[in-house]
C-alpha cells in the first residue's frame, strides 16, 4: 500500500491552509468559504472566490498531469439520486455543523482546539456508521 | 498568496486521493476493509499545519503583518454535533466532503457536477432556514 502520496497530498492541504489563513487572517476551512460565497459578504468575498478558484484549477493542473488521469467509480450501488441526496447532507451539515473535514479537522485538530478534534470524530464516526449501514442494507461486507 | 494557497490545497487533495470517493469509503469502511491510507494525508495536513501555525505565531510576535484568526476552542454544542452527524451519513453515503468535491468540478465529472449544487441548496437551506451565521 502506499502511503507516500496520502502524506505528501495532506502536507500540500497543509501548507495551503496555512497560506491562505496567513493571507486573509480567517480561518480556511472550504465549508465556510463556500457558504460565505453563497451569502456574499461584502467586500469580504474576493479572496474566498480566489481561494476557491486555485483550489479547481490546483487539482485540474494535477488531474493532467497526475500520474496519469485515474478514472473511479461511485463504489457500492450509489447512484447520482444517492450523490444528490449526500450532496445536500453535506451542505446542511457542514453549515449546522459549523465546518467540515478542513475547517474541524485539519484546521481545529492542528491547532490543537479540543472542539475540532470532537466534531471531527463526530463526521468520521457518523461516515463510519453510514458505510457500515450501506454494505449491510446492500449485502456488501466490503467494497 | 491566497491563489497559490488554494492551488496547493486542490493539488494535495488530487494527490492525496482524497478526491476519488471510493478511498474515502475504503477509509471509513471501519468494519469491513479499511483501507487506512486517507488517515496519512489527515496527519500530514494537521501537523503540518501545526507547525507551520507554531512558526507563524512567533514570527507574528515580531512583524504586524500577519493577522492570525483565533483558533481556540468553543465549548461543544448539541446543534453543531447534530450538524457534523448530517454531514458524516453525507461523506459515508457518498465518499465526497466540500474540498474534494469542488475539486472534482475541474474534472466536470457527472457525480461532482450532481453533488456540488445540491450542497450549496444545503448551505443555503441552512443558513435561511436556520439563520446561522458561522
Amino acid at each position: 500500500m502506499n502511503y507516500l502520496e496520502p502524506l505528501l497530498g495532506g502536507i500540500l492541504i497543509g501548507l495551503g491552509s496555512l497560506l491562505a489563513m496567513a493571507a486573509s487572517g480567517k480561518v480556511s476551512g472550504i465549508s465556510g468559504i463556500t457558504a460565505r460565497i453563497l451569502r456574499g459578504h461584502r467586500g469580504d468575498t474576493a479572496w474566498r472566490i480566489l481561494f476557491l478558484v486555485g483550489l479547481i484549477s490546483g487539482a485540474g493542473l494535477v488531474f493532467l498531469t497526475k500520474i496519469g488521469w485515474q478514472e473511479y467509480a461511485i463504489p457500492g450501488g450509489r447512484n447520482l439520486v444517492v450523490i444528490a441526496v449526500a450532496g445536500f447532507l453535506v451542505g446542511l451539515g457542514t453549515r449546522v455543523g459549523g465546518g467540515c473535514t478542513s475547517g474541524h479537522g485539519v484546521c481545529g485538530i492542528g491547532s490543537g482546539a479540543r472542539d475540532g478534534l470532537v466534531y471531527t470524530l463526530v463526521f468520521m464516526s457518523a461516515g463510519a456508521a453510514t458505510v457500515l449501514i450501506w454494505n449491510m442494507v446492500n449485502g456488501r461486507t466490503a467494497l | 498568496m491566497i491563489l497559490l494557497g488554494g492551488v496547493l490545497f486542490g493539488s494535495g487533495l488530487v494527490v492525496s486521493g482524497m478526491t476519488d470517493p471510493s478511498k474515502v469509503i475504503g477509509f471509513l469502511d471501519f468494519f469491513g476493509q479499511w483501507d487506512p491510507a486517507l488517515a496519512f494525508v489527515m496527519g500530514g495536513a494537521v501537523i503540518t499545519f501545526g507547525l507551520g501555525l507554531i512558526f507563524l505565531r512567533r514570527f507574528q510576535g515580531k512583524s504586524s503583518s500577519i493577522n492570525l484568526p483565533d483558533l481556540s476552542s468553543s465549548p461543544i454544542e448539541k446543534r453543531l454535533v447534530l450538524g457534523s452527524i448530517l454531514f458524516g451519513i453525507g461523506w459515508g453515503l457518498s465518499g465526497f466532503c466540500p474540498g474534494p468535491a469542488l475539486a472534482n468540478l475541474a474534472a466536470l465529472r457527472a457525480e461532482a457536477l450532481v453533488f456540488v449544487p445540491l450542497m450549496l441548496i444545503g448551505m443555503f437551506f441552512a443558513q435561511r432556514v436556520f439563520g446561522l451565521d458561522r
